[in-house]
């Protein structure tokens, strides 16, 4: 089977992704967001959300967590790192240890 | 802790005395498998880390590429530029299953144009780097995309099988071992009782005979 990749952010850079056969849609709200990736989330199998986004759509994004498709991952977009926060809150759950960033926080 | 709402029967302990060996058994079973998907969830995040710093770095340079390509050239330019894949990515999904944790696995294949997709003309040389940038950024965005999704559903299910492996620690054996002794000890009462009627009937007897 093959897939097919989006991305779905709010600058003009997202347009950058078209050149790596990625398909770009631009979208100013989170809701508007949240709306594109339901009707996306079938079609596709590797769909890139901007950080903002995905910090407030965190909730909705956990459902996708069941099945192996969609892959669903923030890209940094220069806003804080999401995707470090989502790392870090999965160690923090499972392991209950801190055995990747304990140096800096000290 | 709170006994079963059982009859004191022989029959009822045997089955609880099965019943407790099989929640010992599958208690071993599931930490044993919490283990070894720690051990692995352990490997996988610093390789997770470390795809994430990578993929910041490159994604972050090839943005700046693209920005200074934009400023350089016109807006139809950059459109002609940025809108045909030079390089597609052709995603292989496939699913693999660790520890009974179906995850996605996916192989990327490039098939690489001769060239670029558009004429040299317009087009500035910043576009062309951005352009290449962006390609290696999206590979290793998809690498990284498999690792974090295997992060993320192994970190679930550890959750979930430690909740397991309390329940059964912490609930169901001590319920059932309190079951089997209090079982055990109605059962030796009731056995007592029955021997000190015994005795007392035959001294009755014994008595009458007199």
């Amino acid at each position: 089977m093959t897939g097919k990749m989006a991305i779905i952010g709010s600058g003009d850079n997202v347009l950058a992704f078209k050149a790596g056969g990625v398909d770009a849609f631009t979208v100013n709200s989170a809701e508007k967001a949240r709306e594109k990736l339901r009707t996306l989330a079938k079609d596709y199998a590797v769909i890139f959300i901007t950080d903002g986004f995905c910090r407030e759509l965190s909730a909705y994004l956990k459902r996708f967590n069941e099945s192996a498709y969609p892959i669903i991952i923030p890209v940094p977009d220069g806003d804080g790192d999401y995707g470090m926060e989502l790392l870090r809150s999965a160690m923090e759950s499972a392991l209950g240890v801190d055995i990747l960033f304990g140096r800096e926080d000290k | 802790m709170a006994r079963l709402n059982v009859n004191p029967t022989r029959m009822e302990l045997k089955k609880l005395k099965q019943r407790l060996s099989t929640a010992k058994r599958g208690h071993k079973l599931l930490k044993d498998k919490s283990d070894e998907m720690i051990r692995r969830f352990s490997v996988m995040i610093k390789e997770n880390k470390r795809l994430r710093e990578q993929a910041k770095a490159m994604l972050a340079d090839a943005l700046k590429e693209f920005s200074s390509a934009r400023a350089l050239m016109g807006e139809a330019e950059t459109e002609n530029a940025f809108n045909m894949p030079s390089t597609s990515l052709n995603l292989e999904l496939d699913t693999e299953s660790i520890m009974n944790v179906i995850v996605p696995k996916i192989s990327v294949t490039a098939t690489k144009r001769s060239g670029m997709p558009y004429s040299y003309a317009n087009v500035t040389s910043e576009a062309d780097y951005s352009v290449k940038k962006i390609t290696e950024a999206i590979s290793v965005l998809v690498e990284l995309a498999v690792v974090e999704k295997k992060v993320q559903m192994l970190a679930e299910e550890i959750v979930r099988n430690k909740r397991r492996v309390n329940a059964l620690e912490y609930v169901m054996i001590p319920q059932l071992e309190e079951t089997i002794k209090y079982i055990n000890s109605k059962l030796g009462e009731n056995e007592r009782g029955a021997l000190t009627r015994l005795m007392k009937v035959k001294s009755m007897i014994n008595e009458r005979k007199d």
